[in-house]
């Protein structure tokens, strides 16, 4: 496709017609939301006070557990959303809505896929200011304008990752059930096997391995390293059993993680919405 | 003039055939009926021609554009009614319009107007703006064809576009698609509702099987036929064995040709008789000489079933019977999911 000010303008109207057809959804039906902000909100209060009368200092670098978990809390709330940014496009291959957008003269089917990734982007961001505002009102910090730059980047290449594998896995899979099945299979392992919840020094040795190589704990340390007021990109955010990694590489291994997956799902993309 | 071209084209699921090197040819302003029984291959041609699958083999040209080679292009100018109408639930019709009318790239105050005429045209002002999911089967499909028309295609292609529809609904569309053609739209209509097809169609192609089995205008085909139609039935219910002995019966009087036993119809004989010649009395004689008495003897002009009856020896009904035994409806839905 030629790419000139009109395909650009076009793409540009598509996607937005698109996008602002999800938040319509989401309007009428905000219970998506609603729990995509209470679930981490109620996980906030039980874990804070599952480990309340824990020993100060028994984690390293935070005054409390509610200092550690709201960085796990906000990279898991966006994680589940992305994760789950499939099933719309799922429905809409379902009940065939996705041959209204197939037929028309798209100047580009990439839009389908945006609109997709700003959705989730703009929801993800709601959720976690709200989770950081909830997190503040228990005196668990703020992070400075630095850190909130380090945190919503971090989110954008977390959300960009899991929601070309979601999307992808929405043209792959024949169905939702199949779809919501393996959503429900990798959700919660991936949170629990990360150090969302615990750090790496507090796992055994193979589960500290797993941790380290989750993408989620790439984008958990650098925004719980944002949340220290003396943020600073090369301070060392993961004590990996093969090796420190700093905030900086953290964000690198994610970004090239992100870049991997786009790269992987093209061919899948361009053959299905050819 | 030859607006859409189609040649030679061919496109398998699996195991199933669905085109078997199929051609047609459509003439620019008119209304062109694609008829078959359900599993006929309809559908994947009307999905061909909506640049939704892609052929195995074969050659497809819009107003001489490719549209394997030019999809995009070919989106521009055409309007697309599917089958089973997809709908958000969640949005007004007239939320599903506007998001329709961005799709297509319309200026505002271009979209504005449309909406408004489509709304005013198909009569949709009561319930414009009530939820999609709200709505009957016949509103339903009229949202669709709005949504269809918004852009004004050139050429608009529908499939099945009445099943199921209450009677007012399918007169609305019925004079929308009179309505589209007297001001030059080039309609292809996918049905297999005979008087349908028989009412709107200029020309039409018959296609059974993958492949065409007959193409002109409703009366040219009709004419082909003949003579009159003709069912005769010697009791209510015969059998199969009664009813082959008096096709042997009819196969010797002059003037009688084509019989067929329609099981369908209690196995009554249906045939074709010379109106020149004066077959029915002839008829009366020789089943009172085999001791056989008329039950009913109905007589009719040639119908486009009757066409249909001719070229394949079945009804349509008896090969939408047929093939719905033989579809796996959940299976080709899956197949043709993207």
């Amino acid at each position: 496709m030629e790419l000139n000010q009109y395909n650009l303008f076009f793409l540009f109207q598509e996607t937005f017609a698109l996008t602002k057809r999800l938040f319509i959804q989401l309007k009428r039906r905000p219970s998506t939301l609603l729990a995509g902000i209470l679930q981490p909100i109620i996980w906030l209060f039980l874990f804070g006070a599952l480990f309340s009368k824990a020993p100060n200092g028994f984690l390293p670098g935070v005054e409390s557990y509610g200092n550690f978990l709201g960085a796990g809390l906000i990279v898991f709330t966006a994680f589940s959303g992305a994760l789950n940014s499939g099933l719309p496009l799922m429905f809409d291959r379902e009940f065939g809505f996705l041959n209204r957008l197939l037929v028309a003269p798209l100047a580009s089917r990439l839009s389908i896929v945006l609109s997709s990734f700003f959705y989730i982007t703009i929801l993800s961001f709601v959720q976690s200011i709200v989770i950081m505002i909830v997190s503040f009102v228990l005196g668990y910090g703020w992070p400075n304008f630095y850190g909130l730059g380090i945190v919503f980047s971090t989110l954008i290449l977390l959300v960009l990752f899991v929601t070309s594998i979601s999307l992808s896995l929405a043209f792959i899979l024949p169905g939702h059930i199949e779809l919501i099945a393996l959503i429900f299979v990798i959700n919660l392992p991936l949170l629990f096997a990360s150090t969302a919840l615990a750090p790496i020094s507090f796992m055994p040795n193979w589960l500290g391995w797993l941790a380290s190589l989750n993408p989620l704990t790439f984008a958990i340390e650098p925004i719980r390293v944002a949340y220290n007021q003396t943020m600073n990109l090369e301070l060392i955010a993961l004590h990996a059993p093969y090796g420190d990694l700093t905030c900086k590489n953290c964000i690198t291994i994610l970004f090239s993680l992100t870049l991997f997956s786009l790269i992987i799902i093209r061919p899948l993309l361009n053959r299905k919405l050819s | 003039m030859n607006y859409i071209q189609v040649k030679n084209l061919s496109k398998s699921y699996s195991d199933v055939e669905a085109l078997k090197s199929l051609s047609i040819e459509v003439d620019s302003g008119i209304l062109f009926g694609i008829l078959g029984p359900n599993g006929a291959g309809k559908s994947t041609l009307i999905k061909i021609l909506a640049t939704l699958v892609e052929p195995d083999s074969g050659e497809v040209y819009l107003n001489k554009i490719d549209l394997v080679k030019n999809p995009r292009k070919i989106r521009e100018s055409i309007g697309y009614v599917a089958q089973d109408i997809a709908l958000d639930k969640i949005l007004t019709g007239r939320e599903l319009l506007d998001f329709q009318s961005d799709l297509y790239h319309m200026k505002k105050k271009e979209k504005f107007t449309r909406i408004e005429a489509l709304i005013t045209q198909l009569e949709m002002n009561d319930w414009i703006d009530r939820k999609c999911g709200t709505y009957s089967g016949g509103m339903k499909r009229r949202i669709d064809l709005a949504a269809g028309l918004l852009h004004l295609p050139k050429v608009l292609i529908l499939d099945e576009p009445t099943v199921g529809l209450d009677i007012e609904s399918r007169n609305i569309i019925w004079q929308l698609l009179e309505d589209l053609k007297d001001d030059g739209m080039t309609i292809i209509l996918s049905s297999h509702y005979l008087d349908e097809v028989d009412k709107l169609a200029d020309r039409l192609v018959i296609i059974d099987n993958g492949k065409v089995i007959a193409q002109g205008t409703p009366s040219q085909l009709k004419k082909k036929i003949g003579g009159d139609r003709v069912t005769l039935k010697v009791r209510e219910f015969s059998t199969n064995e009664e009813s082959q002995k008096i096709r042997e019966i009819l196969s010797k009087i002059d003037g009688i040709s084509q019989i067929i036993i329609n099981k369908s119809q209690g196995y009554s004989v249906n045939f074709v008789a010379d109106k020149e010649k004066d077959v029915l009395t002839k008829l009366k004689v020789e089943l009172a000489f085999s001791k056989y008495e008329i039950f009913s003897l109905t007589q009719s002009q040639p119908s486009l079933d009757d066409v249909y009856l001719q070229a394949t020896g079945k009804t349509l009904l008896d090969a939408e019977i047929y093939m719905s035994g033989k579809r796996d409806l959940k299976k080709e839905s899956k197949q043709s999911m993207r």
